[in-house]
């Protein structure tokens, strides 16, 4: 085993403990914390996987603007949590028999790391060979993202544009006019 | 065999757990970030099939000639930043909850309806 197999083992091991962790937790402000460490933990794992342009925008975002938004709510909402579950039968028979359909499921997949994979023969090999003579930005990621896919990220900015616009119609107006 | 389906079943666990936060716990806030969970195990699941064996980053250099693969990489640079969106969006909408009936949690909010049901 070389030393990247066991990061990733110990990153992932981590991963389920924080989780485990996080469900028993009653205190909402631990738990929106716990939930950082878990994004952190998943940046840190990405970075195993060579995956660094995913990695930095877990820990940014999903670590750090998430956190941030989690501990806004918690502030405008309270951190006590009143302690009424459902039932817990229920919720867990259906995880146990999703769960179990899912990893039969990845019984079809090819290894982890696979270098004759299906999705590493088709296009990927296109971009990485191609790129640099007809984008000229070495980081393949980046000229998959800003040029052979412009349109996408346009999109995804009009996401975030609409996500504003509707947190702002929700939040904004109350505060306004409806302060006594 | 447990090496290479290693990462595929702890994100299913993962996934579970997040899935069980959603179904299981009645605080609003806990539910979103129970989805959070969720989301970040798929993410974990894509960035593991983009992964080559004995390859690097896919920045292009002339020292390595195997890389992963990017594409998977795009896709989940994307759904990090509309996922935070759509978390954002979630909790203005528990704030804006909470405004109109004074809790986060989904049994007492069933609670009031009921009563303002029956007048």
């Amino acid at each position: 085993m070389d030393i990247a197999t066991i990061v990733n083992f110990s990153l992932l091991t981590l991963m389920i403990l924080i989780v485990v962790v996080l469900i028993r937790l009653q205190s909402l402000l631990a738990i929106a914390l716990s939930s950082g460490i878990y994004s952190l933990l998943s940046a840190g794992l990405f970075v195993t996987m060579d995956a660094v342009d995913v990695a930095f925008t877990e820990a940014a975002v999903g670590a750090g603007i998430t956190t941030v938004l989690l501990l806004g709510a918690i502030a405008v909402t309270g951190r006590k949590q009143t302690v009424s579950r459902h039932g817990r039968f229920l919720p867990l028979a259906v995880i146990t028999i999703t769960g179990a359909a899912l990893i039969y499921g990845t019984l079809d997949m090819p290894p982890f790391g696979d270098p004759g994979a299906p999705i590493h023969t088709h296009v990927a090999p296109h971009y990485l060979t191609q790129s640099a003579e007809e984008i000229g930005i070495p980081n393949v990621v980046t000229s998959v993202l800003a040029s052979y896919r412009g349109y996408d990220t346009l999109g995804e900015v009009i996401v975030i544009f609409t996500a504003a616009v509707g947190v702002l119609l929700l939040l904004g107006r109350t505060t306004g006019s409806g302060r006594k | 065999m447990i090496e290479g389906y290693f990462n595929y079943w702890v994100v299913i666990i993962l996934m579970m757990m997040g899935f069980y936060i959603v179904i299981s716990d009645s605080n609003l806030i806990k539910k979103i970030i129970g989805l959070n969970i969720f989301q970040t195990s798929v993410f974990v699941l894509f960035i593991s099939m983009s992964k080559v064996k004995g390859g690097t980053a896919p920045i292009l250099t002339d020292e390595a000639s195997v890389y992963s693969n990017p594409l998977p990489h795009v896709l989940i640079l994307t759904a990090i930043v509309v996922g935070v969106s759509t978390t954002a969006l979630g909790l203005a909408l528990v704030a804006k909850i909470h405004r109109a009936y004074g809790t986060v949690d989904e049994t007492l909010i069933h609670g009031q309806d009921d009563i303002q049901d029956e007048t």
